[in-house]
């Protein structure tokens, strides 16, 4: 493995972890939301999210790039903020990420929280807890596998894609040029040695990321509960 | 003390709901009624986990719910005690965990009970370890009750605590709760559709059918009244207070009250305790003349005070007066012409069977 190699490693894990911390910072909430409202929306915006998963990443990376490009919406207000323009930047590889990742986080999550049901909640309010104080004591603790699971999901979905950091993010070296990329590069270069090395490393993690999630929990794999 | 004020109405189509309630601030009443009565939507709505619209709900002085001044107290906010039907313990905690849930979210200055006094209340002090998965159903509703307790609520809830468990398990847990009700002054509400609980437990006795109060009122006088066989239907019958006077030397314990003395089996309880009997109506028969040569020891001199028909065909219900200790007698309507029974008219009971509640 060259720099390169080495460097493309650093920047995936990097990106992974910022993805998924970012994704359980906004993910709980619209998951708590989808799990627990009655509004006739949770229809729409359950499908919204779920619309990564059959999507193209090239058609998802495609709007994206329109909306963060010097014509777009989020362009514009990028601009105007004085950050630049997010396409081709790490940054703008995180934001289009945690929209690609977004269903692996939220949907563990939301099948945890709909399998808690209301009798804990209510249960807790009965004994003085505050909603606020209810999710910290009995939501987290009881939806743990929902969290574990969307965590590990979201991670590796996020190590493993290709099409949407090549629209969003192209091929920067050590800035936006993850594994998956420098693996294409390989192979488009006739580098086959290299681009076995890298294509085991990632088969390797693949398999233990999913070996832990199954061994750990293996009736609650996608936050099913039992 | 200071009473409670009840006021809910709920319209959901299929169900609707319209009580308003005033019960005694203190001892046990019990909501009872069929499934679909909304006795569990009546406790819902007091505890605030059910927000009826426009409702009205005061504890003495404390108002919980007044919509029209805009007053709705959020559960968590509400000095109550809730114990659920089926276990409702959390599994991620221990059982000690579990008891320090509530307790720890009151003030300091509120906590009126300790810990090692309400587990030993409830028999739960070996548990304190274990986890909610590994307890018996009976084991889980004591933790549940003794974790409500441990907030020193102001009221306590039940909702049918003991329905998810087996005759043995609920023949454990009674004792428990006749002990709440003995040894503290929280008023507890308690919802039931099983009549024995009721007539073990209850001081005052509210009925609710489809959503509506049929009777509210004491529980002897209330159970006693001949107009509302059709809540108990084959359950109709009389709870006697009475207090063990004499172990005769035949085996027989004696017990008194208002109206005249009844003798059963050996009872354990000491002389002086007090004990609720309960006799039901089809256990009671009638005749003109004091029964002669009858193997029937529990005979009792009364006046016929009403007269009223009942479910089972054939049969009426006829409510007696013992010295001002009322009783109910399920004859068929045959034997009521055949005796001319009437409203005033002096009679005998024969009482076939007491059930003594403890």
């Amino acid at each position: 493995m060259d720099a390169n190699d080495l460097g493309a490693i650093w920047l995936t894990l990097k990106l992974a972890s910022v993805v998924t911390i970012l994704l359980l910072l906004f993910g709980t909430p619209i998951a708590w939301w989808l799990a627990r409202t009655r509004s006739k929306l949770k229809g729409v915006f359950g499908a919204v999210v779920a619309l990564p998963l059959v999507l193209p990443p090239t058609v998802l990376g495609f709007y994206l790039l329109l909306a963060m490009g010097p014509n777009g919406l989020v362009g514009k207000f990028t601009e105007w903020l004085g950050l630049g323009l997010l396409p081709f930047t790490f940054p703008g590889l995180v934001i289009a990420s945690v929209f690609y990742s977004l269903p692996f986080m939220v949907q563990p999550l939301q099948n945890a929280f709909e399998a808690i049901g209301d009798r804990p909640l209510e249960v807790a309010a009965t004994l003085r807890a505050s909603p606020w104080d209810t999710f910290w004591s009995v939501v987290v603790p009881l939806a743990k596998p929902g969290f574990l699971s969307g965590a590990v999901l979201a991670f590796a979905h996020t190590v493993g894609e290709f099409g949407v950091v090549l629209m969003i993010g192209g091929n920067i070296p050590n800035k936006t040029r993850v594994v998956s990329v420098q693996i294409y590069d390989h192979v488009e270069a006739l580098e086959y040695t290299q681009a076995h090395v890298l294509a085991a490393c990632m088969l390797v993690f693949s398999f233990l990321v999913l070996l832990t999630l199954y061994t750990l929990n293996p009736n609650k794999v996608k936050g099913r509960e039992q | 003390m200071s009473q409670i004020h009840a006021t809910f109405r709920i319209d959901r189509g299929d169900f609707r709901l319209d009580v308003d309630l005033t019960l005694p601030g203190h001892g046990v009443t019990a909501l009872f009624g069929h499934s679909g009565s909304g006795k569990t939507t009546v406790l819902r709505a007091i505890a605030g986990l059910e927000h009826a619209p426009g409702g009205y709900f005061a504890l003495g002085d404390v108002v919980w719910q007044d919509d029209a001044k805009g007053i709705f107290i959020p559960t968590h906010q509400r000095s109550l005690g809730y114990v659920f039907q089926e276990a409702s313990l959390f599994e991620h905690l221990t059982v000690e965990d579990n008891l320090e849930f509530g307790r720890k979210r009151i003030p300091q200055s509120e906590r009126r009970f300790k810990q090692s006094d309400v587990t030993e209340l409830l028999g739960i002090g070996g548990l304190l370890n274990r986890r909610p998965a590994s307890l018996s159903g009976g084991e889980r509703q004591r933790v549940a009750i003794a974790r409500a307790l441990l907030t020193a609520p102001q009221l306590l809830l039940m909702d049918e605590p003991l329905a998810a468990l087996d005759l043995k398990r609920k023949q454990e847990i009674l004792p428990y709760l006749e002990r709440l009700h003995d040894e503290l002054s929280i008023p507890l509400i308690y919802v039931s559709h099983a009549p024995d609980e009721v007539a073990r437990l209850a001081d005052h006795l509210v009925l609710l059918d489809t959503g509506k109060v049929v009777a509210s009122g004491p529980l002897t006088e209330t159970l006693a009244r001949a107009d509302l066989p059709q809540a108990f239907a084959d359950d109709a019958g009389v709870v006697i207070k009475t207090v063990v006077t004499h172990h005769e030397e035949d085996d027989l314990t004696q017990l008194d009250f208002v109206g005249g003395s009844i003798f059963v089996a050996r009872r354990p309880e000491t002389v002086g305790r007090r004990l609720r009997c309960r006799i039901h109506a089809r256990d009671v028969s009638l005749a003109l003349e004091k029964p002669v040569a009858s193997s029937i020891l529990n005979v009792f001199h009364g006046i016929v005070t009403a007269i009223a028909p009942t479910d089972t065909p054939g049969h009426v219900l006829v409510q007696l007066s013992l010295r001002n200790t009322p009783l109910l007698a399920r004859i068929t309507e045959r034997s009521r012409k055949a005796l001319n029974l009437h409203v005033g008219q002096p009679v005998w009971a024969q009482v076939k069977a007491v059930a003594l509640l403890a």
